[in-house]
């Protein structure tokens, strides 16, 4: 059964997407990820234009985080203060993000850009996730393995304009998690991506937060990111398609809940190693078509004109 | 039915001529709905003579189907730093979103290069390059891309021998309009060809439309982009957590 998608203009079989949506919806709730960071790339591969596919999958990742967000809200386990400053850097970041992408668009770049993102962070996060399972793995064999310490302050941290963070129990500067942020939301507004799988690991590592608020803090940050950047994208080039979304959005929703049950059974080790390697080899993919002389070196573009 | 009736009345109040062509089609109207896949297009018709058959030249009939012209630009890939990466570029003022000729024989054979230019027939004098933006030495090789490129996708569609011609009377050929066309009028002209000279043409049109609820949405997302984002988070939020909502309730 193919749909009509009334804004990229072209028809996809119903089908593919609920099973791009299910497909990643699985997965994001085995290894509690967004998602979108597949989304995306797979929207590619089934021919819908990258503009479109970076905006509507921004608008699928709102809807995989919310009742994240909802849940740890009531948990108490978000630090308002810090998600507050990540967001004011992540939608400083978002409209970065949106005035290079609509740039790079105009200049005939966008496609390389898009992917050029792709192959660099997911090559580097998959490349970090491999290790660190491995690392896992050797951990979980040796029980008298060190510990690695919690956080280390550096001079970034002692940069003027310090803050209390207390559910994270911090006292540093606003800068870094300012940065964090605007790093964040250049990401989404150009990949099309929530940015969990760098803000996370930029929360542990670079600014030091304990890990039971990095998870709520971080969904607390994407989802309204996500938003933003989806309002930014739909205002200034119509590019959500909410037809596509709602294929993708009802796919994932339901795969996110089959993949909540099945990742509970597995193990977490060999998970991580699984993901590892899928991340890695849509990366893979992507650098292949950088890198191969393409069957057809010329491509036609239709400029948006009213 | 109604087109075959119209077709009997131009019959009845057309000027004479040495040969005239009528012509209809089996839909004048496309509903780009939810569902579409694109669709086929029978477009058919008469020759109506008042003098005897001319026995000298033999007689050939075109049918070209033009979408609506929009501006284009052909990018052209080189190696840079390792990468393919788009590099020249050649503007198209305007070429067609969609052109397919059907003809009873192959276009160079029955229609000679000064009538082509005439009546700009064959898809590539459907194409108008930008001037004064050239900044490419071989423009040609671009407009062939986007030939090419078009072809590829059933946007562009030669059709050489698809017009089936009866006693030199009745003829009739079938195009499919591919699932990516957009929306706006089509063209459809007919053309009578004798000796590479074009003898009689008939022009109509068909009308592509978005459907209802395609239509309203397209035009939300560009004339109130504001709400259309909303909707679009709300059609999320709603969808995200109800979905948990309703999980949680089926598992408690």
């Amino acid at each position: 059964m193919q749909v009509y998608l009334p804004i990229a203009e072209t028809s996809v079989n119903a089908f593919t997407l609920l099973g791009v949506g299910g497909g990643v919806g699985v997965l994001s709730g085995m290894f509690g990820v967004g998602g979108g960071f597949l989304i995306t790339p797979l929207l590619f591969f089934i021919g819908v234009p990258p503009a479109i596919a970076v905006a509507t999958g921004v608008n699928q990742v709102v809807a995989s985080s919310i009742s994240g967000v909802l849940a740890h809200l009531k948990r108490k386990t978000v630090d308002l203060r810090m998600g507050m400053v990540l967001l004011i850097g992540g939608l400083i970041g978002s409209i970065i993000g949106i005035w290079f992408f609509n740039l790079m668009q105009r200049l005939g770049q966008i496609d390389l850009i898009v992917q050029l993102s792709y192959v660099i962070f997911l090559g580097i996060i998959g490349a970090l996730m491999f290790q660190e399972a491995l690392r896992a793995l050797m951990r979980a064999k040796d029980p008298n393995a060190r510990r690695r310490k919690l956080h280390v302050h550096t001079w970034v941290h002692n940069l003027p304009l310090k803050m209390k963070f207390r559910a994270s129990g911090l006292y540093i500067s606003v800068f870094p998690p300012l940065a964090v942020g605007i790093g964040v939301g250049i990401l989404a507004a150009v990949m099309g991506v929530g940015g969990g799988f760098i803000l996370v690991p930029a929360m542990i590592y670079l600014l030091g937060m304990p890990t039971k608020v990095v998870i709520g803090t971080s969904l607390f940050q994407v989802t309204f990111v996500a938003a933003f950047t989806t309002m930014m994208h739909a205002v200034t080039n119509q590019s959500v398609d909410v037809l596509l979304a709602l294929f993708l959005i009802i796919g994932g929703v339901v795969g996110a809940q089959i993949g909540t049950r099945v990742g509970l059974k597995l193990g977490a080790e060999q998970l991580r190693i699984l993901l590892a390697l899928l991340v890695l080899s849509v990366a893979g993919k992507i650098a292949f078509d950088l890198l191969w002389t393409p069957a057809e070196l010329y491509s036609v573009t239709v400029p948006r004109q009213f | 039915m109604r087109a075959l009736v119209l077709l009997l009345m131009l019959f009845a109040v057309l000027p004479l001529r040495a040969e005239e062509v009528v012509a209809g089609l089996s839909q004048d109207r496309v509903s780009l709905t939810v569902n579409f896949e694109g669709s086929e297009i029978l477009i058919f018709g008469a020759i109506r003579r008042e003098a005897p058959l001319p026995a000298d030249s033999t007689l050939d009939v075109a049918v070209a189907i033009e979408g609506p012209p929009m501006p284009a630009i052909i990018w052209r890939k080189a190696r840079r730093a390792g990468i393919w990466v788009n590099t020249e570029r050649q503007d198209v003022r305007a070429a067609p979103s969609f052109y397919a000729v059907a003809s009873t024989a192959p276009l160079r054979d029955i229609l000679s290069p000064e009538a082509d230019l005439t009546y700009r027939i064959s898809p590539r004098l459907a194409i108008f390059e930008a001037r004064g933006t050239v900044d490419v030495h071989d423009p040609a090789v671009f407009t062939e891309a986007l030939i090419r490129i078009r072809e590829r996708e059933g946007l562009y569609q030669q059709l050489d021998g698809a017009v089936n011609l009866q006693r030199d009377t009745l003829f009739s050929t079938r195009i499919t309009l591919p699932k990516q066309i957009v929306e706006g009028r089509y063209d459809a002209r007919i053309f009578l060809l004798r000796e590479g000279e074009v003898i009689d043409e008939f022009e109509t049109f068909i009308d592509v439309r978005k459907a209802v609820f395609e239509r309203w949405l397209f035009n939300l997302a560009y004339e109130q982009p504001f709400i259309y984002g909303l909707m679009a988070l709300a059609i999320a939020v709603f969808f995200g957590w109800g979905a948990s909502a309703l999980f949680r309730f089926v598992r408690s």
